[in-house]
């Protein structure tokens, strides 16, 4: 995309220029306070300073914000990290099949699959609970399913199928069909045709699942506070708690919550263009 | 015969996942409707069929109607605020500006946010607290002679306050989706409206906007779904306070503290009706837009695709 430069008028291209600045510096306000306040001691909590920088700056509020959050930010490790791997094999094979290896029927199936990505999980909560409540007892494995990480990690795996599946497949459509045909006239069949020809390729498409994976698991409250208990309470339910008792300064609120948010942001940071396509992949239409 | 062996393996491939989405998402869709039609009203008893009444007595509770009016409020605020603030940005920068990749990643980052940490921040920012006592963007508009608001505690707007960290969060994306539409149109259309004696206005009004439809009808229905079942923040800014119920928090009350399956069943339905009637329109119209497209006959697989897959899209299509 050439700017149409020199044709513009200079004050037009600053008054632009000034817009976006002013709008970025907002955008920005929040990271100042979370920052700025993360580092005060109490004795500069009082609301005159609110938006000060700290006099004397203090690593205090961090540390105790890390004791209090370190096994929510556990449990979302072991959330988020087989989580996001299970979404991209079931998406990557989904794919595959829908754009590569389609029966009859793979359009309305798809569409099918489609509708699950925006169904609002309320819609499936109270049902999704009594299973899992049910799986507990019927299989003897208690705090597993219902008020464990497997239940959640399961219940964030089926409802990323939609969502896996479309980033892959709308992937795999640029791959040229005299490929995958080539492929089967040499008598490879569907598995050996995308273990040699298609997996090789999916790097990108991987990246993007995983991140966008990673991301909404990491970031999901809904299902934690409906299906964890207090053994299994992911960052966010944690982080609601903390920062829900009246008891707790801001200074660890804000720590608390700058905790919680590094490892998406660095995902962000360091794989900002993959993180891009997932979002444009929610639009449905890419 | 021989056909289906072809297609085949592939079906069974995707078994596992059809018989999940089958089970999870419609199985469970209907298992929730049918428990909204019983008067299972605790946690023990049987649940006899009483049809649609629950659907007709949530309307006698003030709560419910509360909570349907600060959607709507909710609703139309953040769709419109983050699709105008959105497509401002992207306006701005769709010919080309210095920096335009930094602006982008400050946009864009509260998206990589939980809604409970925003939340958390966004408390603070609008915090209610006046005069001495103002932190946050009280104390800042004080300082600027701006009046001080009550922000979301406010009896008639305080759902709009709410709807500020959810614009915040979700205007970068909406940017990023018209910054794809805008350059997804091509120069040489510009040029000949341009030849053809269209000034700037007019090639924005008559080649630019037509061609930004379906990315504006992508962002509603994103924006739209988002609002409908908000949840997370609200929690994290007000709890569980009445001043900003919502249906998804009113759900989550009438299971876990009062107890009544048919009742928070009954709201998930409303929930899921609400955002079903404009979703399945929306998707059935675009799968069938998508086969009118004829499929780019062989794409070539480019390791570095380009910012956004939809321009490549865009430029293939057009």
């Amino acid at each position: 995309m050439t700017a149409v430069g020199g044709r513009r008028a200079k004050p037009l291209l600053w008054t632009r220029f000034g817009v976006l600045l002013l709008f970025g510096v907002i955008f920005l306000i929040p990271i100042y306070v979370l920052l700025v306040t993360s580092f005060k001691p109490l004795t500069e909590a009082d609301p005159g300073q609110a938006w000060n920088l700290p006099q004397t700056w203090t690593a205090e509020a961090w540390r105790v914000a890390w004791e209090k959050l370190a096994p929510g930010l556990w449990n979302s490790v072991l959330l988020a990290v087989p989580g996001s791997l299970l979404s991209c094999a079931l998406g990557s094979m989904n794919g595959y099949v829908l754009s590569k290896w389609r029966f009859p029927g793979a359009d309305v199936l798809f569409t099918l699959f489609l509708f699950g990505m925006f169904i609002p999980y309320q819609g499936v909560m109270i049902p999704l609970v009594q299973l899992l409540v049910w799986l507990n007892e019927a299989t003897g494995l208690q705090g597993v399913f219902y008020g464990g990480i497997p239940g959640l990690v399961l219940a964030h795996v089926v409802y990323g199928i939609p969502i896996c599946t479309l980033i892959f497949r709308n992937y795999y459509v640029t791959i040229p069909d005299e490929l995958i045909e080539a492929s089967r006239v040499d008598g490879a069949g569907l598995l050996r045709t995308y273990w040699s020809i298609v997996l090789p390729v999916s790097g990108p498409a991987f990246a993007v699942v995983i991140i966008w994976q990673f991301t909404s698991l990491w970031n999901d409250f809904l299902f934690a506070v409906f299906l964890t208990g207090p053994q299994s309470w992911p960052t966010t339910v944690m982080l609601n708690n903390i920062a829900g008792a009246q008891a707790t300064p801001y200074s660890q609120q804000m720590a608390a919550a700058i905790l919680a948010s590094i490892p998406t942001m660095v995902i962000y940071v360091l794989l900002g263009r993959f993180f891009m396509r997932g979002l444009m992949a929610g639009a449905l239409k890419g | 015969m021989r056909r289906a062996r072809t297609w085949l393996p592939g079906l069974l491939l995707v078994t596992p996942s059809i018989v999940a989405i089958g089970v999870f998402v419609y199985g469970m869709l209907g298992w929730n409707f049918q428990l909204a039609m019983t008067d299972k009203h605790d946690q023990v008893s049987e649940g006899q069929f009483v049809g649609l009444q629950n659907f007709i007595d949530i309307w006698d509770q003030p709560r419910w109607h509360l909570s349907v009016n600060h959607t709507i409020v909710f609703t139309v605020v953040f769709v419109l605020g983050a699709l105008l603030l959105g497509w401002l940005l992207a306006f701005l920068m769709e010919k080309g500006i210095k920096g335009e990749g930094t602006f982008r990643a400050i946009y864009l980052f509260p998206m990589a946010i939980s809604f409970v940490a925003t939340g958390i921040v966004w408390r603070w920012l609008m915090n209610s607290g006046t005069g001495e006592r103002a932190v946050g963007l009280n104390r800042l508009f004080d300082w600027l002679g701006l009046p001080q608001w009550q922000w979301f505690r406010d009896q008639d707007w305080g759902m709009a306050a709410m709807a500020l960290p959810a614009i915040w969060q979700m205007s970068g994306y909406v940017m990023a989706l018209f910054l794809a539409g805008f350059r997804g149109v091509p120069e040489e259309l510009r040029e000949a409206a341009r030849v053809d004696g269209c000034t700037e206005w007019g090639v924005y009004r008559h080649v630019v906007l037509p061609m930004l439809r379906p990315v504006t009808l992508s962002a509603l229905i994103i924006l739209g779904h988002i609002s409908l079942k908000v949840f997370d923040l609200i929690v994290a800014v007000s709890g569980k306070q009445i001043i900003t119920d919502v249906p998804a928090v009113f759900m989550w009350v009438a299971v876990f503290d009062s107890n009544d399956p048919a009742k928070g069943a009954t709201i998930a339905s409303y929930i899921v009706v609400s955002v079903a009637i404009f979703v399945i329109p929306y998707l059935i119209w675009s799968v069938r837009a998508e086969r009118r497209t004829v499929r780019p006959e062989s794409g070539s697989l480019r390791g570095q695709r380009g910012p956004s897959e939809r321009d490549h899209e865009q430029e293939r299509r057009s």
